[in-house]
């Protein structure tokens, strides 16, 4: 392997890697925070995604239009399912908080289908600053695009949980939600805020991951096992985790191809077993008591 | 008395299941067929679910191991009575070995954990195309006769194959009824309702919720061993974890604290699916009416069973988890207080 191959790899799968993370983070916070495994989640970042294409392709707006817009109707869509739907059933097991975003899996990919049909569609690459020349290779700039944005989420969501009030809510109600409530915080709203950001996260994915990728009405089925395998290798609830986690698998869906070829797409769901076996806190999380 | 009726009511419901043949177009038994053999599937499940208490988002694997072992084995000119119980030998073993690091977690992860487990089997099945086909899985499973050395027993053809399904679905179905009230049966439940004090008294949980998983596992995989030579085809699709999600939503929609509400709920599911795709055109004319739609809708063929089965999913979670069958109960339950009240 040249090193000009070895250095394209290795920028395909950090902006696969990012661009996972910024899905994964929010399907981990909401676990975090709420305890619940939102498997709406992969079809929030589809939405995002057809959203994407609304704007830039159907609107003939600016990707950047896109960017600001539609992350936010999504998350205004995460809102409603919370407030309408999740909020009634917290008390609930935690099998039935599943199943009923599952339901949402089934409603969303059908809404979808309805407004944009079935047939995959594309956004032109070109609107995207072309490309750039690397170690005498030409490569698309707009994966590093996505290696720069995805870097200022993480560290915009890390400063809001570490100093922002909302924040430190946030945190005091994942470490004890009853406890956090005794003391005078209002816990369905922290909730339903959590959940918000959550879902945006999942849509500034879909928006990110439009340009790159085929965009169909199942194309968050495979995003939300991804997204569950960083989350878990990461170590559920846990953000510097799934950076981590998301940096990997990233890095072996772009080298494990070149290697391991047919087994490769096993790997992943390996380690997921593995981690979930041996280490349920993640490999990178503290044990929690 | 009420055994009597029980028992009466049993005997013609039999005689309905074996008589309906001579009433039905072949469609119709196409249908009868898939809901007998999800209803399986989705009862095995619940094994695990309603009576254990545990969600398994990978309960496709065991399906899929049953169907493609069954399928590659009719393809190599095994006969169908030895290449189904193969089937489910093979859905034993994976079950087993699969089982015995599932059960090591519970709850979410538990779930997590079938899952990441389910889309490996998917993943094999998907990539090892020497033999199982790859993407376009193992087609033309066509078996014509059961096998039996000296023993003509035609199996092709509608009818002939609604029997075979018929019979071994009442056997199976009976041999999960057995389980689910026996001793063993009663230490499942007793499970799911507090497992702190079931290992207080010394019961091996894992070993337990283990053995539930694989006898889970073997049904599942005679319900995959039976429905490739059905569909003619063993594809990857069986083994995805969208299809594990099948019985686990036909479970909701029955009711998982029943042991009929799972078959209920196939025959539910199947039904309306069968309903709504033969009559959402005239949904498409409507909604093309709208001007946020394009006119364009109605000539699209879109098949919107998902959103409606969505739709029907979600009030049933939050408002109704008993699923159809606590509702019928209700009812039953309102009627015979009116008919008491009306004999005062």
């Amino acid at each position: 392997m040249s090193v000009a191959t070895f250095v394209v790899l290795f920028l395909n799968g950090l902006a696969n890697g990012m661009l996972l993370f910024s899905i994964a983070a929010g399907l981990t916070l909401i676990f975090g925070v709420m305890g619940v495994l939102n498997f709406a989640h992969g079809s929030l970042y589809m939405l995002g995604a057809y959203l994407t294409y609304w704007i830039v392709v159907q609107g003939q707006l600016n990707f950047w239009v896109a960017l600001l817009v539609a992350p936010l109707i999504v998350a205004l869509v995460g809102g409603a399912i919370e407030i309408f739907c999740l909020r009634r059933i917290y008390g609930q097991d935690v099998s039935f908080q599943l199943l009923l975003t599952f339901a949402f899996v089934l409603l969303i990919e059908d809404i979808v289908r309805l407004l944009w049909g079935s047939a995959p569609l594309t956004i032109p690459q070109t609107q995207f600053g072309g490309t750039v020349q690397l170690l005498g290779r030409t490569y698309p700039a707009y994966n590093l695009l996505i290696i720069s944005i995805a870097p200022i989420v993480a560290i915009g969501l890390w400063a809001l949980l570490k100093w922002t009030r909302w924040g430190k809510l946030m945190r005091a109600a994942a470490q004890d939600r009853i406890m956090a409530g005794a003391l005078g915080i209002n816990v369905p709203r922290l909730f339903t805020m959590v959940f918000v950001l959550g879902t945006w996260l999942g849509g500034v994915g879909g928006v990110l991951a439009a340009p790159l990728r085929t965009i169909s009405p199942a194309m968050g089925d495979n995003v939300i096992i991804e997204s569950f395998i960083v989350a878990v290798i990461g170590g559920l609830g846990n953000l510097p985790g799934s950076l981590i986690g998301a940096l990997i698998i990233g890095q072996l869906n772009s080298f494990g191809i070149s290697i391991a070829q047919r087994a490769q797409v096993a790997f992943p769901f390996i380690l997921m077993a593995i981690a979930l076996l041996f280490r349920p806190q993640g490999f990178f999380g503290k044990v929690r008591r | 008395m009420r055994n009597r009726i029980e028992s009466i009511a049993s005997i013609i419901g039999l005689a309905i299941l074996f008589l309906l043949p001579l009433l039905f177009s072949p469609f119709n038994l196409v249908l009868l067929t898939e809901i007998l053999l999800m209803g399986l599937f989705a009862l095995s499940f619940n094994l695990l679910f309603g009576y254990t208490g545990l969600l398994s988002f990978g309960h496709a694997a065991y399906f899929a191991t049953g169907a493609y072992v069954c399928a590659y084995l009719i393809k190599i000119s095994i006969p169908f009575i030895l290449a189904v119980p193969a089937g489910v030998i093979g859905a034993l073993v994976v079950a087993a070995v699969l089982g015995y690091f599932s059960v090591r977690l519970d709850e979410i992860y538990f779930a997590m954990l079938t899952l990441a487990f389910g889309m490996m089997v998917f993943t094999i099945v998907f990539q090892w195309r020497e033999v199982t086909g790859g993407s376009d899985g193992i087609t033309a499973v066509s078996p014509t006769d059961l096998g039996i050395p000296g023993l003509v027993v035609k199996i092709d053809g509608f009818a002939n194959y609604y029997y075979l399904c018929l019979v071994v679905f009442l056997v199976a179905a009976y041999c999960l009824w057995r389980i689910v009230r026996s001793p063993f049966g009663e230490l499942l439940q007793a499970s799911r309702e507090n497992a702190d004090r079931l290992i207080f008294i010394g019961i091996d949980l894992r070993r337990l919720r283990w053995t539930a998983f694989t006898i889970a596992g073997l049904f599942a995989g005679l319900a995959g061993a039976l429905w490739a030579p059905f569909q003619r085809v063993a594809n990857p699709e069986m083994a995805h974890w969208t299809f594990s999600a099948v019985p686990v939503l036909m479970t909701i929609l029955g009711g998982a604290r029943s042991f009929a509400g799972p078959l209920i709920g196939a025959t539910v599911f199947l039904l309306l699916e069968h309903v709504i795709q033969s009559n959402q055109r005239y949904f498409w004319q409507w909604l093309a009416s709208w001007p946020i739609f394009p006119p364009s809708l109605a000539e699209r063929q879109l098949d919107l069973w998902n959103f409606f089965l969505g739709l029907l999913l979600i009030p049933l979670i939050i408002g109704f988890r008993g699923g159809l069958i606590a509702y019928i109960d209700k009812t039953i339950a309102m009627f015979n207080k009116q008919l008491k009240e009306r004999g005062k």
